[in-house]
């Protein structure tokens, strides 16, 4: 079986962040050991037929009786890895805050309302191409208590499985031009810059439908085979 | 093309995450099904109720990917006292590098409020003594640490906590 290539240094953020002060107490000090790429780790669940049931499953505005206040967006993409080939009928998972910035948890107290007709939660299968679209509503920005008046940018929580174990990601999706970009802790963890910017959609007009929703894209690319070094046959 | 970078998933995941079967990655009446408990610790020791494990695994044969077995479990209990459970049956041995066998084993990924990544650990069953001896994973930890990779015999299953700091501290993988 093909070996994953390595992940390049910069992209993933150091689980010891102290700017994130949740990162102290909740990342191993001990080095990490080297796990060799076995089977376990080159295959991983496909848990489609499970996860995606209902018709509404990929629309965030038709869950329930009525629709959500706010701008309604369409959020598509594909799903590729590092050599460009797509995932089919990988499971992407998403979820977000309502457009007033506020989640559908207990733990989440700030004063801003909620919204009966959002539940914030959306999940889909890619098609042929790699290929995902979620219709929803932009999530408004909120603050949180990581230092005096932090906010965090307007983002959607993205959970990808990919095909194997080894492809497994949690990421967050912004929107392009957010000016809390440059205050925010979570993602200014990533170290290199080039790497932040693909954490960003963009505004994709062509996906728009006029008189109806704005449209931003957003690719997401998991671990790829690895393409330059041999690996004995065992 | 270039890689996407992880974020935390935050103190909201159960909203998107968790599901009523997800801790179950076989029924709960199927021959052999057991019962991994445990709980995540901060570094001063504190249970971490916002966190969800993952775990990945071969069916009872050493097998992937077959239909009727599912292999994932998903077990995210927020707000409750950190613990969680995955209703499962062990793994079959599967082979490992250079022609060597793995003792059983499950795949784990943890996330939490305040990990920007994933942190991937893997249970072993305290009760497969040789298996575990001859195991090449097993044997590239130090000795002194490999007992975190345990998982500990008790009635009805097994018990796996993970320590993501301080004293015991489990061992994480980079893969």
């Amino acid at each position: 079986m093909r070996r994953y290539a390595p992940e390049p240094e910069g992209t993933h953020p150091p689980l010891d962040y102290p700017p994130y002060r949740s990162t102290e107490l909740r990342h191993p000090k001990q080095p990490l050991v080297y796990l060799p790429q076995t089977i376990t780790e080159l295959t991983g669940p496909q848990l489609g037929r499970e996860r995606v049931l209902g018709e509404h499953d990929h629309d965030l505005t038709r869950q329930h009786e009525g629709e959500p206040i706010g701008e309604r967006i369409i959020v598509s993409g594909r799903v590729l890895d590092t050599a460009g080939k797509p995932l089919r009928g990988t499971l992407v998972e998403i979820w977000q805050a309502n457009s007033a910035g506020r989640y559908r948890h207990v733990g989440d107290r700030w004063p801003a309302p909620l919204d009966p007709n959002f539940s914030g939660a959306g999940r889909c299968l890619t098609d042929d191409e790699g290929r995902y679209q979620f219709v929803t509503i932009k999530p408004g920005p909120y603050p949180w208590g990581n230092h005096h008046n932090a906010w965090r940018p307007a983002h959607i929580h993205f959970s990808l499985l990919g095909q194997a174990f080894a492809q497994r990601l949690v990421t967050q999706m912004y929107f392009p031009g957010d000016p809390l970009f440059e205050y925010d802790p979570i993602f200014n963890s990533v170290p290199d810059p080039a790497a932040r910017a693909r954490m960003v959609s963009h505004f994709s007009l062509e996906d728009t439908i006029p008189n109806w929703a704005q449209a931003y894209s957003f690719d997401i690319v998991l671990r790829g085979p690895d393409q330059t070094v041999f690996e004995e046959e065992h | 093309m270039s890689l996407t970078p992880s974020q935390t998933v935050g103190p909201f995941f159960s909203i998107g995450l968790p599901w009523p079967g997800g801790p179950y990655v076989v029924p709960e009446d199927s021959p052999g099904a057991t019962r991994i408990t445990g709980c995540v610790y901060d570094g001063a020791g504190e249970p971490i109720t916002d966190s969800l494990v993952e775990t990945w695994q071969a069916d009872p044969e050493g097998g992937f990917g077959a239909a009727e077995f599912r292999g994932f479990g998903r077990a995210g209990r927020e707000a409750g006292d950190g613990t969680f459970e995955i209703v499962t049956v062990k793994p079959g041995q599967v082979p490992g590098p250079d022609g060597t066998m793995q003792a059983p084993h499950i795949d784990v990924s943890v996330f939490a409020r305040g990990m920007l990544q994933r942190c991937v650990t893997r249970i072993y069953f305290a009760d497969e003594q040789e298996a575990n001896d001859r195991d090449p994973v097993l044997a590239s930890v130090p000795a002194e640490r490999r007992a975190t990779l345990l998982a500990v015999p008790q009635p009805g299953g097994y018990r796996f906590d993970i320590h993501l700091q301080g004293p015991g501290e489990t061992v994480f993988f980079r893969l």
